[in-house]
């Protein structure tokens, strides 16, 4: 079998509005690794995630997944958005909400296959979800919603996984049940990619950092990346995290 | 003769006219329509374009009625020409969706207003029936254009049921996994634009975002699933609908008007009593705690 395709992010610009948002940042993102962004608020790590996958215009610069353009190949794709740009009073029960991760499988004008609905109900198994089942989604709390999501994304049996900010106000359980599953996913070889802000414990538990402040500051392993010098070019001198600092 | 039997003769007495007979069906048909597509209005927080969509299409109902052409085909294409110029306006200048709409509606309405005055003078037709409804004057050739959209639009809900359902919870979400949402969304607005013409002799343009709106509102209080709401809605819906038609004729109401104070009735009764969100009754769920 031929090695599972990389990531691979060439001169890649972005603007928002009118600002620039992105300056060339080139990257490799290798299956296998837990791969965590950060940088200071608006260092542009959302923006990275949308513009990889197309859902916002490039100035320059190309995103590749294999041979072809990454943003053709979004059937490969499981992204999860913040969960504060989703309505959380919309009429869906939490099956609702996972059964949509099996639209793109299922195709036009098809019904959902009892395999569909098999790899649903595994999926909330896994993230300790299934008696939440017929819940609606606005009764939840804010972990189980996280949770509901990341089954939506295993649902989808994608090779490319994207989360943004995952980790904001969830409780224990929930950040303890998603960094295990990032951890089989990177384990069966998949792209993990996880935007994060908190530099505390939880970074140990990524492969590879990628710290951004509107360009790439530094990628690698985490004794590469958060080096005293790095660290100033990307949050100036006002951080107060110097704990695993190398 | 019992009450409940003079009740019924009321009911079904009307029904051996046959224009009875045609209003009857034309208000189910946009009862249920409105209540399903209006269900996607509400919660993508589109009311506002489904009320720009419905006053636009009236100098497209004008140019067709002076061509000859069927006014419903002209309508359409003023309804969807009018998303398609708000979406210009706001995509290509710093100008917000909802200035573009007022700006857009307003324009086409009063383009429509005027078209339609200046016509209805040596014509026969009438301008106050499409601003109000006129249900109980509808054709048997409006009945049969009804039929035709109601069955259309049905059919396209059912067979994009699952996509628009992930595009109107998650549109980021969908387009991420590869949905055509660009697609989708103009597939909601060429439905919108759909149910609001074959509601204009219903309700009428001005108050048909009441018939969009209300009956999924209305089921939204009381039901957990998008489907269920449309369903129930389209309860709601027929409901008031054919209410609506029995109050115009008892008392020569326009039957515009006369829908809309019973679906906001409805509605005010789920708001006050809805067992999960009823102010007065419920149980107290709402606003739900946001745990952050």
């Amino acid at each position: 079998m031929a090695p599972a395709p990389c990531i691979t992010i060439d001169h890649l610009s972005v603007n928002y509005r009118d600002v620039q948002a992105l300056r060339n940042i080139n990257l490799t993102l290798r299956p296998g690794k837990l791969v965590g962004v950060f940088g200071p608020n608006g260092a542009g790590k959302s923006t990275l995630i949308k513009a990889m996958l197309g859902l916002m215009p490039l100035v320059t610069g190309r995103v590749t997944y294999g041979e072809d353009t990454l943003a053709h190949q979004l059937d490969r794709v499981a992204y999860v958005p913040q969960r504060s740009q989703i309505d959380w009073t919309f009429p869906a029960t939490v099956w609702d909400v996972v059964m949509m991760g099996r639209v793109q499988k299922t195709g036009w004008f098809n019904r959902f296959s009892t395999a569909s609905r098999q790899i649903a109900q595994d999926a909330l198994n896994r993230v300790g979800m299934a008696d939440f089942r017929d819940r609606p989604i606005g009764a939840l709390s804010g972990g189980q919603q996280q949770r509901v999501f990341l089954a939506r994304a295993l649902a989808q049996e994608a090779d490319i996984f994207c989360f943004d900010e995952p980790f904001v106000g969830v409780d224990q359980k929930t950040e303890d049940v998603i960094y295990k599953i990032f951890r089989e996913l990177a384990a069966v070889g998949k792209i993990v990619l996880v935007v994060n802000h908190d530099l505390g414990e939880s970074i140990m538990n990524f492969d590879q950092l990628i710290l951004l402040n509107k360009e790439l500051i530094a990628t690698g392993p985490r004794d590469w990346v958060l080096t005293r010098d790095n660290m100033t070019r990307a949050y100036g001198g006002h951080v107060g995290f110097f704990g695993h600092v190398a | 003769m019992s009450p409940e039997l003079a009740l019924l003769n009321g009911l079904t007495e009307p029904l051996q006219y046959a224009f009875m007979q045609r209003s009857l069906a034309v208000a189910i048909m946009v009862g249920i329509i409105c209540s399903v597509v209006g269900s996607y209005l509400m919660v993508q927080r589109l009311a506002l374009l489904g009320d720009a969509i419905s006053h636009s299409v009236l100098p497209g109902l004008a140019i067709a009625f002076l061509l000859g052409v069927n006014i419903f085909v002209g309508a359409f294409i003023a309804g969807v020409l009018s998303t398609v110029i708000i979406g210009w306006i706001h995509t290509r200048s710093p100008i917000k969706e909802d200035a573009a709409m007022g700006i857009v509606f307003s324009a086409f309405f009063a383009l429509g207003i005027t078209l339609i005055t200046t016509i209805q003078k040596d014509n026969k037709i009438d301008l106050n029936h499409f601003l109000f409804g006129n249900i109980l004057g509808v054709t048997a050739g409006e009945v049969r254009d009804t039929a035709i959209i109601a069955a259309l639009v049905l059919l396209i809900v059912v067979l994009l049921y699952k996509e628009l359902l992930f595009y109107s919870f998650d549109p980021l979400g969908a387009k991420a996994s590869g949905l055509p949402t660009g697609l989708l969304h103009a597939g909601l607005m060429v439905l919108i634009a759909l149910t609001v013409v074959a509601s204009m002799k219903v309700v009428g343009v001005i108050l048909v975002l009441s018939l969009l709106i209300a009956p999924g509102a209305t089921a939204y209080l009381l039901v957990p699933r998008l489907h269920q709401v449309m369903l129930l809605g389209a309860g709601v819906g027929v409901f008031s609908s054919v209410s609506g038609m029995y109050l115009s004729y008892y008392l020569n109401l326009p039957s515009g008007p006369a829908i809309v104070m019973v679906v906001s009735t409805l509605f005010a009764l789920a708001f006050l009593f809805s067992p999960r969100y009823g102010v007065l009754i419920g149980s107290g769920r709402w606003p739900f705690k946001v745990r952050r």
